[in-house]
């Protein structure tokens, strides 16, 4: 093999994939610390605060003196604690909260990987983020730390079996697992119409995964004083917070390609048509992430043998039945997708 | 290719190490997250084949959730790693025999050619041509139509399984009051609240009856 067909055939291609990545990356992170301003001031809002406003105009450089705050923290690694995972686990929630958006399109064929089975790595990818907090909880050697990771354990086990079955009706009803097959096939009418309970079922096993109230009680900061995050400090807690941030842009990110017609327009005519597929998507995901913020600052947190009955015993027959009934309509009627 | 064969080697050298560490790690949290290694590396194989739903499948149901109930349930047993290790000589020669079996079959099957090791090149590619069918739909083509009832005696065998356990461990306590919420939506101000006249110096009870 000549060596300039290595350079062309290897390394242009390396560096071409680098360059999608940190071109997905980058504006996540800045998504992310946009997140996090804008929940303080959407909260602020609805208790009739003003919320950040000092720093900068508005308080807009607010994530910026917060995370400069935090890098110049000292990390504190307990006594006793297992030190490689105790370090491993931010590292293992911030990455699996960006790996997830390798397959998330923005647009026709805009995607860094159109994979066949891009719902189910997303579901792998969701599935995942529960070892961050275990093993957060049992190398920080604390008992605090450990009641949280077992209750995360348990509440992330048993949301993700309703969220599976919310993944299947799609995937029945797009007659795909590529993500972008899905939103093609949204083109007539979006799937949150005709799945309405799933969509309702998804945005709220959504919460659970992502430990946001009504949810949070892995962290829950009047029982457990912060959960898993009990004893970590400086950089390592910023992963944590970034990896929060990043799992929820990312959870709304496929609620619209799920159910919200990804980057298509509401309507196929003149002027929704003029507005670039991407923007529509971006609106769709900042208005799913502005419910996320209006449900936490609405809503007080479950107790835990609630949570554990709407999983098992609302959540999971329901979906069930849901799986069932799309199916057999769609049998009965010859809605196959081909 | 060069880069496939690479990517091969490194995924193969990573999952045997991590399976030996499984059963050399001091720790049995540690043995768990190997076994995730391994786990994840033989997902990376299953790419590399071309059996991508398989990848997905085995990352999200022996990773997503097998494992993480091992994890639940190594972490919550206090175990005396000790005291395990205490029987290693006495279980040695039992586990060698075994061993020794297993390895014995394998030679008979592969080394005196009662198998073909080339047959799977010839009757059947291990994936379906990509770019004709794809993975997911083909391996669904096959499951629900001639093995159907096999797959369905699976899911149910699973079913039993998961009943028994419950059965076994479910036991209705005596004496608990449970939350019912259908009962605590359906009270109102008049099924709720009891006005009752009590006179002076007469013993009254709360209770609404």
């Amino acid at each position: 093999m000549a060596e300039s067909n290595f350079w062309l055939d290897y390394i242009l291609p390396l560096l071409l994939i680098v360059g999608y990545i940190l071109a997905i990356v980058v504006p996540i992170l800045l998504v992310v610390a946009v997140v996090a301003y804008g929940e303080r001031k959407i909260w602020a809002a609805m208790q009739f605060r003003k919320g950040p406003n000092v720093v900068g105009p508005l308080g807009l450089f607010q994530p910026l003196a917060d995370g400069l705050k935090m890098m110049i923290k000292e990390t504190i690694i307990p006594t006793g604690a297992n030190r490689i995972l105790f370090l491993m686990a931010p590292m293992i929630m911030f990455t699996l909260g960006l790996i997830g958006w390798a397959v998330i399109p923005f647009d026709t064929h805009l995607v860094l990987a159109d994979i066949n089975v891009g719902i189910l790595y997303l579901f792998a990818v969701s599935s995942l983020g529960v070892y961050g907090i275990i093993i957060a909880g049992w190398a920080s050697n604390s008992k605090y730390g450990f009641l949280g990771a077992m209750r995360s354990a348990a509440q992330m086990v048993s949301y993700e079996v309703s969220i599976g079955f919310v993944l299947v009706t799609v995937m029945l009803a797009a007659g795909s697992l590529n993500l972008s097959a899905i939103v093609e096939a949204q083109k007539g009418l979006w799937f949150f119409i005709p799945l309405a309970p799933m969509f309702i079922i998804y945005f709220i096993s959504a919460l659970a995964e992502t430990n946001r109230t009504p949810f949070d009680l892995p962290e829950a900061e009047g029982e457990l004083v912060a959960g898993y995050q009990v004893e970590y400090s400086a950089m390592t807690w910023v992963l944590f917070m970034l990896a929060e941030y990043a799992n929820i842009v990312l959870l709304s990110g496929l609620s619209v390609v799920l159910f919200l017609g990804g980057w298509l327009p509401p309507f196929h005519v003149e002027p929704f048509t003029w507005i670039p597929g991407i923007v529509w998507f971006i609106a769709k995901t900042a208005f799913m992430i502005f419910l996320f913020t209006w449900v936490r600052a609405t809503l007080p947190r479950y107790r835990y043998d609630q949570l554990m009955r709407l999983g098992w015993k609302v959540f999971l027959p329901a979906s069930l039945a849901w799986v069932v009934i799309t199916a057999g309509a769609m049998h009965l009627f010859g809605w196959m997708p081909q | 290719m060069i880069i496939e064969t690479i990517v091969f080697y490194v995924l193969a050298v990573v999952t045997v190490a991590a399976g030996v560490m499984v059963i050399a790690a001091r720790n049995p949290v540690q043995s768990v997250l190997f076994l995730i290694l391994a786990f994840f590396n033989s997902a990376g194989l299953f790419v590399l084949m071309g059996a991508e739903f398989l990848a997905m499948i085995l990352v999200i149901v022996y990773v997503g959730a097998v494992a993480v109930l091992f994890l639940f349930v190594v972490m919550m047993l206090n175990i005396n790693y000790s005291e395990l290790r205490a029987g290693f000589l006495q279980y040695l020669p039992l586990g060698a025999i075994v061993g020794a079996i297993l390895l014995a079959e394998l030679i008979l099957v592969f080394a005196t050619g009662a198998i073909d090791i080339h047959v799977p090149e010839v009757v059947a590619v291990a994936t379906p041509p990509a770019d004709e069918v794809s993975n997911t739909r083909a391996l669904g083509n096959i499951l629900y139509t001639r093995y159907a009832y096999l797959f369905q005696g699976a899911g149910f065998i699973l079913l039993v399984a998961m009943v028994g356990a419950i059965v076994l461990t479910h036991r209705r306590r005596v004496g608990v009051r449970r939350q019912k919420i259908a009962d605590q939506v359906a009270r109102d101000s008049k099924t709720a609240v009891v006005l009752k006249d009590i006179k002076p110096g007469e013993e009254g009870s709360w209770k609404s009856d």
